[in-house]
């Protein structure tokens, strides 16, 4: 399969991204590491005619510490935040989930950013980055701004972005040594999730929980966190996690497994957060 | 549009189409066709390279997004007739069965001794996760990359440049 016809314009700033974006208008898309891009433009999903390449915007291969917060420019590659020290020191739930998505090869092509902005629901990364309440920042013609997960993920594949916008920086807290669990079932090892749950003990001393593939977009589990927050057991809040939720049916799950999936690793990761239990790996997930 | 690399150590520029996709360069244009098209959607693995020391799907990958890389298919693993260690393995354990998966297989081997140079068996089927073999031969395949491992880290470079490989 061969995508459509398109123009290539390479750069090597954001700056001249954002130039880019503004010449070429709507029919314009950034790529980066492709792997969400390419595949939609190969079955003709997405057509765009002018390809803005920023994978050459050194400025956007980072991560590192700033105040209380990790910052992680939006060009860093899947395998780059796994084997990143800082990290696995300050943040370890996005190296680990990082380590889940796709296969080796994948990773090393797939990067944080383009993962955000293609709002696919059932995305490993933005699910723990929703879990953390991360930040996104985004540049654009009238310079940056910062707008905050919970408000990112509009809608199927719509994100909160306007046109002539891209993704420069995810900023989430410092989670230190605090517990945190993603669980995740699969058919195979490098699927996609059915359905994947991210939980994490958050500086301000409450539970961050998020859902993947539970409706249109990654869904915070709002009834499980303020459960959490009243001081209900694990057990008692995972059993809230399907509310709220809107998931489809599929040749892989009907409603009412992937809500009792949602329950089910919700209970697992706010387990292994707890401390309480081990992560499961691929070999011991079952439901 | 104009694009540069180096492929097995020789340097090759030639016009592309901004669509082409590095799979069909390197078998259409430059003729090494040991880089399998498989599944055609990131899945099956038999279409993987190595660029820039790290292993890659290149029928997701376009052309123009390996410039000024360095590029290695299985065409550029032997030198003055030996065998890559991993190819050499393949042969011994006869990791195939049908031979179709087998040029992914042998370059993703060669990032997973890249990454973990004595990996035990569960790790190399992990390190293998992206690679498909329909005739299911994973048995002996697994077998080939812990031979191979034997060699010592020749088994996880490639000799075009003596990159460094990375998984």
């Amino acid at each position: 399969m061969i995508p459509s016809q398109f123009d290539y314009v390479r750069v090597s700033t954001v700056d001249e991204a954002v130039a880019a974006l503004a010449e070429h208008g709507e029919d314009a898309k950034i790529l980066a590491g492709g792997h969400s891009l390419l595949p939609i433009m190969k079955l003709r999903l997405a057509v765009p005619t002018v390809l803005i390449d920023i994978s050459g915007a050194q400025e956007l291969n980072y991560v590192r510490v700033d105040g209380d917060q990790v910052a992680i420019g939006a060009g860093t590659r899947h395998h780059d935040l796994e084997k990143s020290e800082v990290a696995q020191a300050e943040v370890p739930l996005l190296p680990h989930v990082a380590s889940r998505v796709g296969d080796p090869q994948v990773r090393h092509r797939g990067t944080l950013g383009g993962t955000v902005a293609h709002c696919d629901p059932a995305s490993d990364l933005p699910t723990a980055l929703l879990a953390l309440g991360a930040t996104v920042v985004v540049a654009g013609p009238n310079g940056r701004r910062e707008i905050p997960i919970t408000a990112f993920f509009l809608g199927f594949f719509e994100t909160a972005m306007e046109e002539g916008e891209l993704i420069v920086e995810l900023r989430v807290p410092r989670t230190g040594s605090a517990g945190w669990g993603y669980e995740k079932f699969t058919r195979r090892e490098n699927d996609w999730p059915i359905v994947a749950a991210a939980a994490v003990h958050l500086p301000d001393g409450s539970v961050g929980v998020a859902l993947a593939n539970m409706g249109g977009v990654v869904l915070r589990a709002e009834a499980v966190e303020a459960a959490l927050a009243e001081g209900k057991s694990i057990e008692e809040a995972a059993a809230l996690a399907a509310e709220g939720t809107s998931p489809s049916s599929d040749m892989h799950a009907d409603v009412e497994y992937r809500s009792h999936l949602a329950r089910l690793l919700t209970q697992r990761a706010l387990k292994v957060a707890a401390g309480e239990t081990e992560a499961s790996t691929a070999e011991s997930t079952a439901a | 549009m104009q694009v540069s690399m180096t492929v097995n150590g020789q340097q090759r520029t030639d016009e592309v189409e901004p669509r082409m996709l590095l799979a069909h360069h390197l078998r259409d244009n430059l003729g090494l066709t040991a880089t399998n098209i498989g599944c055609d959607s990131t899945s099956c693995g038999a279409c993987t390279v190595i660029v820039d020391g790290l292993t890659v799907k290149s029928c997701t990958v376009l052309a123009l997004q390996a410039e000024g890389s360095e590029v290695t298919t299985l065409e550029g693993l032997s030198t003055d007739g030996e065998m890559h260690p991993v190819q050499a393995a393949f042969r011994s354990e006869h990791g195939l069965q049908c031979g179709f998966c087998t040029s992914g297989m042998v370059m993703a081997s060669i990032g997973v001794l890249a990454d973990n140079p004595n990996p035990t068996d569960r790790e190399v089927r992990e390190g293998l996760e992206g690679n498909l073999c329909r005739c299911t031969g994973y048995h002996n395949i697994v077998q080939a990359v812990l031979k191979a491992a034997e060699a010592g880290p020749a088994a996880g470079q490639v000799p075009s440049s003596q990159q460094e490989v990375s998984a």
